[in-house]
């Protein structure tokens, strides 16, 4: 009896979802505008925290060696910060190297490329990129690179030049934490607001096809179908504008991130938009199609409730 | 079988409405009933109280030997589908053919579904009715709507069978057909419990008439007509 009662109630929503065709599809419409709302809160707030990342890359002490530094000494010098605990990478450019790069970067420019055939000798020194776990411990870094003799045991200066400008970067980090900090709060009362806005939406769409068959209901009490059998096929058919609602919201976001991308990767650069979207395809379906699934649901439920009461 | 055992209704609004006032009468099993009065003399009210639509201000109303105002709402349903309603405006699920209106009742009593493909086009065809089983409400004129609800009615085989007005809006040769119905029903057994302004049908039917003044019974004739 229990199975044949649910049987009857999926058949019956589905039956009305189909033939209610101008309601399901005004409906099913107002859940695309609220699951977009969900997901693009997800995008949005996956492409803040990668610039967020990304600018934090971009912060590094460059440590530029005298010209007759032995690569030995370097690599001594190399050894002594990557003990440092808070040092997180250290990128070691050889002269050689240093030297590759510069053409590569001018290779359509004769001029300089000529000016460098000019010099003779290599030029260019070799230098180091080191980067902290944390933005706030390069002044400690910093600090022990300046002080002689504390990272090797060598009596001369092997540093020509430490690229590290303090209140610079110092502003830039307290920007960045301060940034990440109020996106955190910023973007959770946003990720709230967009729900209870998309819930509300929702809700009152769904109340009012309810209130198109409240006359129904009356008629189905009269016969003497219980609640739970006059508001299951409600409930039903607010799963299916979940369903329907998550499947072509999901659709929209491949065109959408397409085109987002195209449009604002200059500027962004890091985050490749579409690309997160394909490979958190199943998360972003998941949560979109459960999200739908729940705001239906509720919604029906909520609605209906109001007229079972006779 | 039914028993109103002084019943009165007053409705609180701006100032007192008297909808019912002191109503006793019984009605045995198999009895075809009909209630007569002028628009507001409390047919409806009476009807609303069978079905524990409304709640009698004071007195009692039993079903069989239940109080029907003493059942929890759970179990109202279980009462419904004892009776079967027939209205002045059909009533019907208009997103559901005559079929599906007529299996939802069979549905909601908890039959299966080769009762239901079984019993369905059956009463249909009794209705007259069994060639257009996959119209929709639409699709059928007021004489044939009225025949799927009492095919919904009947269906599940009640024991009583109440019909509020069941021709007020049809024109008199359907009124004649849906009366024929009734009392067909009426002969198989089915108590039938009948409300109507037409003076035709009460004189036809010549069984027991209940008339209504003012929330009050003024007469009650074993094989009477309309007269008020």
């Amino acid at each position: 009896m229990f199975f044949l009662n649910v049987k009857r109630i999926w058949k019956s929503g589905f039956v009305s979802f189909w033939r209610n065709g101008v309601v399901s599809l005004s409906a099913v419409l107002v859940m695309v505008v609220a699951l977009f709302m969900i997901g693009s809160t997800i995008l949005l707030s996956a492409v803040l925290e990668d610039s967020l990342t990304t600018l934090k890359e971009k912060v590094d002490i460059n440590v530029y060696f005298a010209q007759d530094a032995t690569d030995e000494e370097i690599q001594g010098f190399i050894k002594g910060l990557e003990a440092l605990p808070e040092v997180s990478a250290v990128e070691y450019i050889t002269r050689d190297q240093a030297l590759m790069d510069f053409k590569e970067r001018h290779a359509n420019d004769q001029l300089t490329l000529q000016a460098l055939d000019e010099v003779g000798d290599n030029p260019l020194l070799a230098y180091i990129n080191v980067k902290a776990d944390d933005p706030a411990q390069y002044q400690g870094i910093y600090t022990q690179i300046e002080s002689p003799g504390a990272l090797s045991p060598i009596e001369r200066d092997i540093i020509y030049k430490v690229n590290y400008e303090e209140e610079r970067n110092q502003r830039a980090i307290e920007r960045l934490s301060l940034a990440i900090a109020g996106f955190q709060k910023v973007g959770f009362a946003i990720v709230i607001i967009f729900i209870l806005t998309a819930a509300l939406i929702t809700y009152n769409t769904i109340r009012l096809t309810i209130y198109v068959s409240r006359e129904e209901i009356a008629v189905m009490r009269l016969v003497g179908a219980e609640n739970n059998y006059i508001r299951g096929p409600f409930i039903a058919e607010g799963v299916f504008y979940g369903i329907v609602g998550g499947i072509l919201t999901i659709a929209l976001f491949y065109p959408l991130t397409v085109w987002v991308e195209q449009g604002t990767s200059s500027f962004w650069g890091g985050l490749n938009l579409f690309d997160y979207y394909l490979s958190n395809f199943f998360q972003i379906t998941v949560i979109v199609l459960l999200s739908g699934i729940v705001l239906g649901a509720t919604a029906s439920y909520m609605a209906v409730r109001k007229y079972l009461s006779i | 079988m039914i028993y109103f055992d002084q019943v009165s209704k007053i409705y609180n609004g701006t100032g007192k409405t008297v909808a019912l006032e002191d109503v006793s009468f019984a009605v045995e099993p198999g009895e075809f009933i009909s209630i007569v009065g002028h628009s507001g003399a409390g047919k409806t009210t009476l009807l609303k109280m069978l079905l524990a639509e409304e709640d009698p201000t004071s007195g009692t109303v039993f079903f069989e030997s239940v109080n029907i105002h003493g059942l929890r709402d759970s179990e109202k349903p279980m009462l419904r589908r004892r009776i079967g309603t027939v209205f002045q405006d059909f009533k019907l699920l208009p997103h559901k053919t005559a079929y599906e209106n007529v299996a939802f009742a069979m549905e909601v009593a908890g039959r299966t579904e080769d009762e239901i493909a079984a019993d369905v086009p059956h009463v249909l065809d009794l209705v007259d009715l069994g060639s257009k089983m996959f119209n929709f409400p639409g699709q059928l004129s007021g004489g044939e709507r009225q025949r799927v609800a009492i095919a919904r009615a009947i269906v599940n085989q009640p024991d009583l069978i109440i019909a509020d007005e069941p021709t007020g809006n049809l024109d008199p040769v359907n009124t004649y057909e849906i009366v024929q119905i009734l009392r067909k029903i009426n002969d198989m057994g089915t108590t039938v419990f009948l409300t109507t302004h037409n003076k035709g049908i009460i004189d036809s039917v010549k069984k027991r008439v209940i008339t209504l003044d003012q929330g009050r019974i003024v007469r009650d004739d074993k094989e009477g007509g309309y007269t008020l």
